[in-house]
């Protein structure tokens, strides 16, 4: 039968894969916002999986802010990227240092 | 059984598209990995009878989030094989940090296995609603109990869509077709007319 720690692998497996992907994608940031992504996926899974095994509504909700939040995150770091290609014409994560001083 | 081959099946799919995710060399093929891997994390939730948040995951993730990933990929005109010039190098070192991580959570597990962490029990405050569905439970417990996080859940979906408008907004005077309202009402007809009265069979000089 599957129970929690079913869940609790899969999800800790998809969280580190996000990780990896931020290291392994260290220029592109797009495909780091993905794994950002992957990271919160990772989250929910975990959120919602707790809730219903401990009959406890509360995980369910803090899943959904979790997904609002989200959603903000990437529509905010999207936008910033795409001012930052039409004033650089590239977004190698290397580059941006203009606020460095 | 069925449940049994069902998990599988999801969570074999979802981590493999976490996996095409981060190593695609098209940024394209990246954003339809991760729509697959929502697909599948929606299809786990299910399994655990978390409809709302399934329905929410496909709704929100694929339908706008991912969509919106798929237009800015492809709308910037960007070199992505240069992007990806640092992948071999940093493997070694991202593979190290992942299997850190890793060992972490998996010696998390373990003491909880060994009986040295206790999970809390839930108070039974948000218990879900006999005989009601689980949407019907959510709704319940989020116009009441978290009615205030619900509206600020609201002002961060607001200040976001601000925000993004706000940025990627272009000044319409760049663009061609502008009209400059000043400067129609101050034109004059004097400086934009000219009275002639030319003579029969002759030509007009402008």
């Amino acid at each position: 039968m599957i129970g929690i720690e079913h869940y609790v692998v899969v999800s800790t497996i998809l969280f580190v894969l996000g990780v990896l992907g931020i290291f392994l994608n260290r220029k592109n940031i797009i495909v780091i916002l993905m794994a950002i992504e992957l990271i919160l996926l990772a989250v929910n899974i975990n959120l919602v999986a707790f809730s219903a095994f401990l009959g406890d509504l509360t995980g369910q909700i803090f899943a959904m802010f979790v997904l609002t939040v989200a959603a903000g995150e990437a529509a905010i770091g999207l936008a910033i990227l795409v001012i930052y290609f039409r004033a650089r014409g590239t977004i190698a994560v290397d580059d941006v240092d203009r606020l460095k001083g | 059984m069925i449940q049994v081959i069902a998990f599988y099946l999801f969570a074999t799919l979802v981590i493999a598209s976490g996996v095409f995710t981060i190593m695609s060399r098209n940024p394209v093929h990246s954003v339809l990995w991760l729509i697959l891997a929502f697909f599948n994390a929606a299809g786990l939730m299910v399994m655990v009878g978390a409809e709302f948040i399934a329905v929410l995951l496909v709704i929100v993730y694929v339908g706008a989030v991912a969509v919106l990933f798929l237009f800015v990929v492809m709308m910037l005109d960007i070199d992505f094989a240069e992007l990806r010039a640092g992948f071999i190098k940093n493997f070694p070192l991202g593979i190290a940090i992942a299997l850190v991580l890793l060992a972490e959570l998996v010696l998390g597990m373990g003491a909880y296995r060994a009986g040295i962490l206790e999970l809390g029990t839930p108070d039974g405050t948000a218990a879900p609603l006999l005989g009601e569905t689980n949407i019907e439970s959510l709704g319940a417990l989020m116009y009441d109990r978290y009615l205030f996080l619900f509206e600020g859940a609201g002002m961060i979906l607001l200040v976001a869509m601000i925000g993004a408008i706000v940025l990627t907004h272009r000044d319409l005077k760049t663009t061609r077709g502008h009209q400059n309202i000043n400067k129609q009402v101050s034109r004059r007809p004097e400086d934009a007319t000219v009275m002639k009265q030319p003579e029969i069979g002759k030509g007009i000089e402008l």
